[in-house]
């Protein structure tokens, strides 16, 4: 079966200001796929939010929101299925708390079930130095 | 954030003119509109026809806000919505919460 192959290791501030940038890494992949049969504007927006979500996750919850530390993310595209690594460097989370539709005014604790929504399978692990939340996805 | 208040009278009109509306900018956007209620403001109209892209961030911002206007007898209307903004409303069921318009003009005779 052909496959597109895609390899990309990139590690940015944890800061919210570089969510633009990482979405758009997304969002261009995406775009650029030559064998997907679905609608590739959907799937860049797909990758661009749930890129953004996991991002936003670690900046906030996981590194503590301090700007010296980093945020890691590898995206890699291998026999049809896009693998998508936010690494931290926090104390991690029960991500199972937030599988789950929130109650609709609540203001916080979608970004988890929005990721549950578009992606195959999530799992969220410990490392040697924090955790890495894994997104799969068969395109 | 690039934001164009109005008041028009029954209601104020906030279009945001940012292309994102994610966990960088939806701080301000909430700022903003915590600054309207605290002025007397209650019914808000966000005109978010220049959004190409919201996360959870800026829905709950939207619900903040939503919630702040309810809480003084206000409301907080929506309008502009593109396709795939208005998906998100959809996928986490805040379609159901906000009154959504396709021109703010419409959601301004509303009040």
């Amino acid at each position: 079966m052909p496959t597109d192959r895609v390899a990309v290791d990139i590690k940015v501030p944890n800061q919210t200001r570089y969510l633009c940038l990482i979405g758009h890494i997304g969002e261009n992949i995406a775009r650029a796929l030559k064998h997907y049969d679905g609608d590739k504007e959907k799937l860049a927006y797909d990758l661009n939010l749930v890129l953004t979500e996991a991002m936003a996750n670690a900046i906030r919850h996981a590194n503590e929101a301090d700007p010296t530390k980093q945020v890691h993310i590898e995206i890699s595209i291998v026999d049809r299925q896009l693998i998508m690594r936010v690494y931290d460097h926090g104390q991690g989370f029960d991500i199972r708390q937030f599988a789950d539709p929130r109650p609709p005014m609540d203001e916080h604790g979608r970004g988890i079930f929005i990721i549950h929504s578009v992606m195959d399978e999530v799992t969220y692990t410990p490392t040697r130095d924090g955790h890495v939340l894994e997104m799969k996805k068969n395109l | 954030m690039n934001l164009q208040i109005e008041d028009k009278g029954t209601a104020v009109l906030m279009q945001v003119k940012e292309e994102r509306l994610d966990a960088h900018n939806s701080g301000e956007l909430k700022a903003q509109m915590l600054k309207l209620f605290e002025e007397g403001k209650s019914n808000l109209v966000v005109d978010l026809a220049d959004v190409r892209f919201v996360d959870s961030s800026g829905l709950g911002a939207l619900v903040s806000g939503f919630k702040n206007a309810s809480s003084r007898s206000g409301s907080l209307k929506l309008a502009g919505l593109q396709l795939q903004v208005k998906s998100m409303f959809e996928l986490t069921r805040l379609h159901r919460v906000f009154e959504i318009f396709t021109d703010p003009e419409d959601a301004l005779a509303s009040f």
